[in-house]
């Protein structure tokens, strides 16, 4: 992206056709014009290498993650909304509790609410895979057997655009994620999440009645 | 009472059988990882650049193309997709040996093919063009992220490679450009495919000097920098351990990936 921070639309693009956009930024590499009178070093070779290694591991990751979630009934319980709340009403007022800034409630902090569950099955089910198709589509081997991944996008140019916008967007969710964390409370969401356990009041709870019901026991 | 952490009061256990379980399962795994490598080796799925942090992700990506891709052919373009003009980027100042032999208009340039081969051979750019010249309109991509298409002239390199001969245990081409470390090496797949040419013309015409003429190994399979300008030497082995650092390329040896397609 540095090295050619220009993006088309179509089969092909470089510096003598007219772009769909330019990022005002200056670049690594000396013909490209962008306005800039200097030049910045290449770092293509070894983030390259990078970004194909963390490729494979977005795939095999994703891939354990979404067939243990379908499995474990993790998306259909956690991810998918119940019915009710896939209705107009109810999206409203969680948009406007978002927009409010408010913390969420006891409830709301044990489960995922519907917003939750819809981001996070727009990211699962439609950005990742698009940005895997993408990148795909950019790869002159990997088009070359299979050339509809790249023909139905538009072109090499416009995968390459599409992927840019895409992990945009996966960026953008992860920093409003990561915003959404703090909001919540740090420490116990950071804990829930590498642990598998949440120490949410109901936990704590069950936690003792259990603990009262085993001393009864004995 | 109310103050046992979630942890304690937790019914997961760490069992014996999980454990015993887990462990079968990471010795099978690496058992089978210990299989793949093996068998990788044996049908040539291992990029000559598999060290290092990165040579588990570049090992992945070329075993699965190869696998995927031996056979298949680049996509081509209509004549009316051609890009008008190309694109010709930064070019290294040329050496004053290129220029002596520019100035006679390349008469002298020669390619010769040595290594693995029946027979060496060095060829004229007058007995490149007596073979039969193919076309393709091909896209061009470098991996800096702009592209153009062009309509590219030239001998299939299967063709020069047949008519030397090549042994049977040769596994690689390494090709060298006449600028100081330029070279480049590919597989038997990417050799002897039909669309990787010995490059003489582009768009009906001489192929431009900005564009790697008069001779470019052109390789639409992969991103531009395997498509090495200036061609003057072949050399046909079983190894590419001896060549340079052993990674397989002058760009590997500058940190980019061996394997281009990517």
């Amino acid at each position: 992206m540095i090295s050619h921070p220009r993006f088309y639309w179509g089969e092909t693009g470089n510096d003598l056709t007219p772009t769909l956009f330019k990022l005002p930024i200056p670049a690594s590499r000396n013909l490209v014009p962008t306005g800039y009178k200097y030049v910045l070093p290449d770092q293509n070779g070894w983030s390259r290498y990078l970004h194909f290694q963390a490729a494979w591991v977005v795939v095999f990751t994703g891939l354990l993650y979404v067939i243990f979630g379908l499995v474990s009934g993790h998306l259909q319980k956690n991810l998918l909304p119940g019915g009710a709340d896939v209705s107009w009403r109810s999206l409203s007022t969680s948009v406007a509790s978002h927009l409010r800034f408010e913390r969420p409630s006891e409830a709301e902090a044990w489960s995922y609410n519907v917003l939750q569950r819809l981001s996070y099955l727009f990211v699962i089910f439609v950005l990742f895979p698009l940005v895997i198709w993408t990148g795909l589509a950019m790869s002159p081997a990997f088009v070359s057997a299979f050339p509809a991944t790249v023909n139905v996008l538009g072109g090499q140019q416009s995968a390459r655009t599409l992927h840019f916008f895409v992990s945009l967007a996966l960026v953008l969710f992860l920093l409003v994620h990561v915003v959404m964390i703090f909001l919540a409370g740090f420490w116990s969401r950071m804990r829930a999440m590498i642990t598998g356990r949440a120490a949410t009041p109901r936990a704590a709870t069950n936690a003792a009645t259990n603990a009262a019901t085993n001393m009864e026991r004995t | 009472m109310s103050d046992l952490s979630p942890r304690e009061a937790s019914p997961r256990k760490l069992s014996r059988r999980k454990l015993i379980t887990g462990g079968l399962a990471a010795a099978a795994g690496v058992a089978g990882l210990g299989v793949a490598a093996r068998l990788a080796q044996k049908y040539g799925l291992v990029p000559p650049d598999h060290g290092g942090i990165y040579g588990l992700g570049e090992t992945l990506t070329y075993a699965s193309q190869r696998l995927l891709t031996r056979h298949s052919l680049a996509r081509e373009f209509p004549r009316s997709q051609i890009s008008k003009p190309p694109f010709a980027n930064e070019i290294e100042p040329l050496t004053d040996q290129f220029k002596r032999l520019q100035a006679g208009g390349f008469a002298d340039w020669r390619l010769s093919v040595n290594g693995m081969v029946a027979r060496p051979a060095s060829f004229s750019l007058d007995q490149l063009k007596s073979y039969p010249s193919h076309t393709q309109i091909t896209m061009l991509q470098c991996e800096e992220g702009w592209s153009y298409i062009a309509e590219w002239i030239g001998v299939p390199l299967s063709h020069v490679l047949d008519s030397v001969g090549v042994l049977p245990q040769a596994r690689y081409v390494v090709y060298f450009s006449i600028e100081p470390d330029t070279w480049e090496s590919i597989d038997m797949a990417d050799a002897l495919h039909p669309q990787t040419f010995l490059t003489y013309g582009m768009n009906g015409d001489e192929l431009p000097v900005g564009h790697g003429g008069p001779l470019r190994l052109r390789l639409p399979r992969q991103v531009g920098y395997k498509s090495v300008k200036f061609i003057t030497r072949l050399t046909v082995t079983d190894s590419l351990k001896g060549f340079g650092k052993g990674v397989g390329s002058a760009s590997a040896e500058g940190g980019y990936a061996w394997y281009a397609g990517i």
